[in-house]
């Protein structure tokens, strides 16, 4: 049996070495390689306390095998009387004021960490970038610059960004593993987080508290760009011209469809504070549409054809006319030419 | 024990509310509830404290209290806690007829209080429009004070019951301790006020 | 064994006799096989959760179908399967053990039954009523208010009126143990699972009124237009969360406090060794639940309170974590230079070691709020808590069920049967959830419907799928062990383990509806175990044999609660069309008329003659 028990353990602790040996998991998703400050200082943590609780597990599980291999009941003993005994106060002590150092080493870098991660004190010096949370979708307005955007945060590489995030609807959280641990999103105050990664690329960011039936799609990226890049990108978007004629007759037609279904009642292409669904000024760099699908035009024109087989609950559905096939292609192909900016998240590495 | 539970001043026990093992589960069972009642107005409580100043530009708590009113009604049902040890009291004495004297009385109070929230909240709402839907600070008002005046109404349910069902019977160690735990759960009542007294309306006009 | 005992009675009155029964042995069995309904059910939505996870975009079920299923086997598992079936431990062996013939209050544990009952069905009615509650078992304020349809009105209606029955039957307890233990019988010398038996119910008596409070505030606000969480008039959302965990963080002692209590017994037992550090256990079980009280803002580290808040609770949140190693090392004492014997039960019991010792490793880890910061809201805590509740509250379950069944119903369950159940789940349960520390760490947030391909955690899903198969195969292997056991289960003597307590020192197994003919006396710790020293074997009689005072059975209770169910559907519908006033107002009236009742009606009981007693004996 207790053999068994062993291997049992054995195999279970392989097996996940195993898993965690083969990879941590996505590289721009996980929280085990840390790529930004605020996961950095987590995963320390994580690091020191699993290290301190398997140091405990063994204590236990060595006892527990000694106790299981030396104290069975054994044959022609049956009638054995162990010595009944009432405690021992040495050892009792033993086990109680070792864990309350163990507690200690644990708690003070947490508190002292507590602290660090969340002083806002130096925020106006940085990067502020208000954040809504939305059923199911993330709005980023650029305050200090006078645009917004959504879906795709865009921040500079070593700098910090603080992020004012309120939710418009449900509560919501915003969590990019890789950069920072998580924050909640809340209807009834601002909460403000910083951000700051060390290295380019595009991150997965994740809505973290559960928000109605597309909780599970409410994906969005952090596309962290040079601090050049950054610039360039600030540039560009403030310069935006929201009335630009398209290039291709095709997209024409498709901004005069998007104008005449009176799309932008929820969707802005430009600046406007107005956020009843995603701003799409940019919409033509994307890493992923709605959040999470590949960004082909197929994609698009099934999205606008019928966003709730895609998403369920999301708000689009039944709040514009019903667009034909071709109308939904013409749309599709004016909304895939917005790309206002040389910046994109390819300059980042792109989404992989 | 026999069947018969009477009582006379011979075979009279010190305290006949806990002369059974019903008796002393009963006082004992109704300790633990009014712990868990406490929890139940603590919590009631702190939802005010954290909502009575989200108002939504709806009548705030120092526009329409008034203390008059409420103080009057702090004085009935302090009285009636009183009034309620009276009963508990002739009870010890074996003297029915003043128990049930003291218990009518106790009633009568606490039928003068609900009948003073009825008008106050009345008030609120014809003079001043402030209701339950008003606002955040409304619904925790109405809902931490109605709560006690539900209890209050629950009281007077009780004894009204307890002194008609037991008219004619005089007291008996079946009946004593429910009689005694019924006073026990008044005075609760009464201490609860005091909270509410102080918290929502002295706080509510001066804080 | 009585002759009218083993006479064959008609199912009516079998079912009559459950029905208006105020028996604590036969309440009970009333609660194992209701907990046991709801936790096939619970069962049956985690299977479901887990094929719909089994690959990456699965549809296997639709979104908000998921969001159903999630909300309903989390309030199922742990309001309507865990604890009761925990209460009915409480009910079948407390009283036992302490040496009383009956609870302070048996009418109202039978009306805390009949609550909890209709109120676990009033809340699965919603499957069949437009859709269950989807906001999480948690129903958080912002997304409960926004849930459309009534799922979430039943989920408040049903908690409210399950969760009143549970305050009774805490209350209920709690004067049993202070009024009425055997002669001798100490607190000081009682069994571990009645001491956790009383500390659970002041938990339960001190958390259940916030979570009351709570739902109220909710059902006023989705019922009758109140503003507790409408932001625009100025309500408060965050206040919800903090009533929901100021319950909510005590009730998750409530379920692993009793089985604390039962391994210390079953460790004792069967090491033949008294319990090692017995007061320390004792007070190590009050700090627990103490501390229970103090850490409700773990679960809240990313809501924003600031890092004051954060700190202090974190502190706490790790600080119970020396009372719970003080547990575990005593219970290794205790087996230290025993002989043990290793059965179903015991097994279950030392499974529960390692695997709840990981489940307090991580909660420590999720204490620390900087690294929670990564684990919250993930699989990383999905994991936690079921290695808490699976491995420390459903093993527990197992294990006093095998250990138990003897007492409770006079039958001894199939050890091959009970190895196979054990090993199958032990194995299926470090499968499903071992991978899941790793699935949150590696981006995969909890109450997820479907994860993306190609983000790495589609083999750690598959992996805990499977392994969900393994654990439902051992649930099926031991219902298959019930109906064996009853049809042709070896029938014990009343004391099959050489067992220390009093529970194993009645007359029958399972013991006579008075439990004892003579109330035993009680001279030390493990009572039975002394007198089996000094040669005795059984107890000394505390007093003479005589007449015996038993309470009087009443269908008031089934009716009360069935007032409250039809009010229930009442308070969810009037929103809809007036008329369901009807229902609200008519079910209320019925349940308080029933009240009016009970009081109206003297009820002084009944004794057992002597001469019954006697004849009973031979």
């Amino acid at each position: 049996m207790k053999g068994w028990m062993g291997k049992i353990k054995a195999l279970a602790l392989l097996s996940s070495l195993a898993l965690f040996l083969s990879g941590c998991g996505k590289d721009n998703l996980t929280a085990l390689v840390p790529k930004g400050y605020g996961s950095e200082v987590s995963f320390n943590l994580i690091i020191l306390t699993t290290v301190v609780m398997t140091f405990v597990f063994l204590a236990v599980i060595i006892t527990y095998v000694i106790v299981l291999l030396r104290f069975r009941k054994k044959k022609g003993q049956e009638d054995f009387i162990p010595k009944q005994v009432e405690g021992n106060q040495t050892l009792e002590t033993i086990w109680t004021v070792i864990p309350i150092i163990l507690v200690i080493i644990m708690a003070v870098p947490t508190v002292i960490h507590s602290f660090t991660l969340s002083d806002t004190s130096e925020a106006d010096e940085h990067i502020n970038i208000d954040v809504t949370g939305n059923q199911y979708w993330w709005h980023f307005d650029y305050k200090d610059e006078g645009f917004q955007t959504s879906q795709d945060l865009y921040i500079p590489q070593g700098e910090r960004v603080y992020l004012n995030m309120i939710a418009s609807d449900v509560t919501h959280s915003f969590w990019v593993p890789s950069i920072s641990g998580k924050m909640d999103v809340n209807v009834d105050n601002e909460n403000t987080m910083y951000i700051e990664a060390y290295e380019e690329g595009v991150y997965w960011g994740k809505c973290a508290e559960l928000c109605g039936p597309s909780h599970s799609l409410m994906d969005f990226k952090v596309i962290v760009v040079s601090p050049e890049e950054y610039d360039q990108w600030i540039a560009d978007m403030k310069d935006v011209d929201p009335e630009a004629e398209p290039e291709s007759a095709v997209a024409q037609e498709g901004k005069e469809l998007f104008e005449e279904n009176n799309c932008m009642g929820c969707h802005a292409i430009g600046s406007s504070p107005a956020q009843v669904g995603p701003n799409l000024t940019n919409f033509g760099d994307r890493t992923k549409f709605a959040g999470f699908l590949d960004p082909t035009k197929e994609n698009l024109v099934d999205w606008i054809m019928d966003p709730e087989s895609i998403k369920p609950g999301n708000k689009m559905t039944g709040n514009y006319p019903d667009l034909s096939e071709d109308e939904a292609d013409k749309i599709a192909e004016y909304l895939m030419q917005l790309q206002p900016s040389e910046v994109t998240p390819d300059s980042a590495g792109g989404l992989k | 024990m026999s069947h018969d539970h009477s009582l006379n001043p011979e075979t009279m026990p010190q305290d006949p509310e806990k002369a059974t093992l019903e008796g002393k589960n009963k006082f004992m069972g109704l300790w633990f509830f009014l712990g868990g009642e406490a929890v139940l107005f603590a919590s009631l409580f702190g939802t005010y404290l954290a909502l009575r100043n989200s108002t939504a530009d709806g009548p705030a708590s120092d526009e329409i209290f008034g203390l008059g009113l409420v103080f009057v009604m702090t004085m009935l049902l302090l009285t009636s806690s009183l009034t309620s040890v009276y009963a508990m009291y002739h009870m010890k004495n074996n003297d029915y007829s003043k128990m049930v004297l003291w218990l009518g009385i106790t009633a009568l109070l606490g039928v003068g209080f609900l009948a003073c929230e009825i008008y106050e909240f009345a008030h609120y709402i014809t003079e001043y429009g402030f209701t339950f839907r008003s606002s955040a600070f409304g619904s925790a008002f109405y809902t931490l004070v109605g709560f006690h005046g539900g209890h209050v109404l629950f009281g007077l349910c009780w004894v009204i019951s307890l002194l008609i069902r037991n008219a004619k019977r005089g007291l008996n160690l079946y009946n004593a301790p429910k009689f005694n735990t019924f006073s026990l759960y008044w005075h609760f009542i009464d201490v609860i006020w005091v909270f509410i007294f102080t918290v929502v309306y002295l706080m509510g006009k001066v804080g | 064994m009585s002759v009218t005992a083993t006479q064959k009675r008609s199912v009516g009155a079998v079912l009559w006799d459950y029905l208006t029964t105020i028996d604590h042995k036969k309440i009970a069995h009333l609660y194992l096989i209701g907990g046991g309904f709801f936790f096939i059910l619970g069962g049956l939505e985690a299977v479901i959760i887990r094929i719909q996870l089994i690959k990456p975009e699965n549809d296997f079920i639709s979104a908000g179908f998921y969001n159903e299923m999630i909300t309903m086997h989390g309030t199922t598992m742990i309001f309507l399967a865990a604890m009761p079936i925990l209460l009915g431990l409480m009910n079948a062996i407390m009283p036992l053990q302490i040496g009383a013939r009956d609870v302070s209050f048996p009418f109202l544990n039978s009306l805390g039954f009949w609550l909890f009952m209709f109120g676990g069905l009033l809340l699965n009615c919603s499957w069949f009523l437009g859709g269950a509650p989807d906001a999480g078992w948690t129903s958080y304020a912002s997304l409960a208010i926004d849930s459309p349809g009534h799922g979430v009105d039943f989920y408040v209606a049903g908690l409210q009126i399950a969760g009143a029955g549970t305050l009774m039957g805490g209350i209920n307890f709690l004067a049993t143990i202070v009024n009425m233990r055997a002669p001798g019988m100490t607190y000081m010398r009682m069994p571990l699972f009645a001491w956790a038996t009383f500390i659970t119910s002041v938990l339960i008596l001190f958390a259940f009124p916030a979570l009351t409070v709570n739902l109220f505030l909710l059902m006023f606000d989705r019922m009758f237009g109140s503003a507790f969480f409408d932001v625009a008039l100025g309500g408060n959302t965050i206040i919800w969360q903090h009533l929901f965990w100021i319950f909510g963080h005590p009730e998750v002692y409530i379920l692993i406090l009793p089985l604390f209590g039962l391994f210390s017994d079953v460790f004792s037992t069967f090491s033949k060794k008294r319990l090692f550090g017995y007061t320390a256990m004792v007070f190590a079980t009050m700090l627990i639940a103490f501390l229970g009280f103090m850490v409700w803002a773990h679960h809240m580290f990313t809501v924003g309170l600031g890092p004051v808040a954060n700190s202090i609770f974190a502190i706490a949140t790790m600080a119970i974590a020396v009372p719970t190693g003080i547990k575990i090392f005593n219970w290794l004492a205790t087996m230290w230079g025993g002989s043990i014997t290793i059965n179903s039960a015991m097994l279950w019991a030392l499974g529960f070691i390692p695997s709840f010792t990981i489940g307090g490793m991580t909660g420590v880890m999720l204490g620390s709020a900087v690294a929670d910061y990564q684990y919250h809201d993930t699989y990383f805590v999905i994991a936690h808590f079921h290695y808490v509740i699976v491995g420390g509250t459903v093993f527990g379950i197992f294990c006093g069920l095998h250990y138990w069944w003897p007492v409770m119903f006079g039958r001894i369950l199939h050890e091959g049967m009970g190895k196979l159940t054990f090993w199958t789940f032990f194995i299926g349960f470090h499968m499903t959830f071992f991978i899941q520390h790793f699935l949150g760490l590696m981006g995969m947030p909890r109450r997820y419907w479907v994860f993306l391909e190609d983000q790495g955690l589609d083999l750690g899903n598959l992996i805990s799928t499977i392994g969900a198969f393994f654990m439902s195969f051992a649930v099926i292997v031991f219902i298959i062990n019930i109906f064996y056991t009853a049809a042709k289960g070896e029938r014990p003597s009343p004391d099959p383990y050489d067992g220390r307590t009093l529970e194993w020192a009645t007359a029958s197994s399972p013991p006579p509806h008075y439990n004892f003919a003579q109330l035993p006396l009680t001279r030390g710790l493990d009572p039975l175990w002394i007198e089996k020293m000094e040669g005795n074997g059984k107890m000394t009689p505390a007093e003479p044999l005589g007449d015996i005072h038993m309470p009087n059975g009443s269908i008031l209770p089934f009716l009360m609660s069935l007032g409250f169910f039809i009010a229930g559907f009442g308070f969810i519908y009037q929103v809809d069309h007036s008329a369901w006033y009807l229902a609200l107002y008519g079910g209320m009236a019925f349940a308080l008329g029933c009240m009016v009742v009970r009081s109206f009606k003297d009820d002084h009981g009944h004794h057992i003659p002597k001469e019954e007693l006697e004849r009973e004996a031979d």
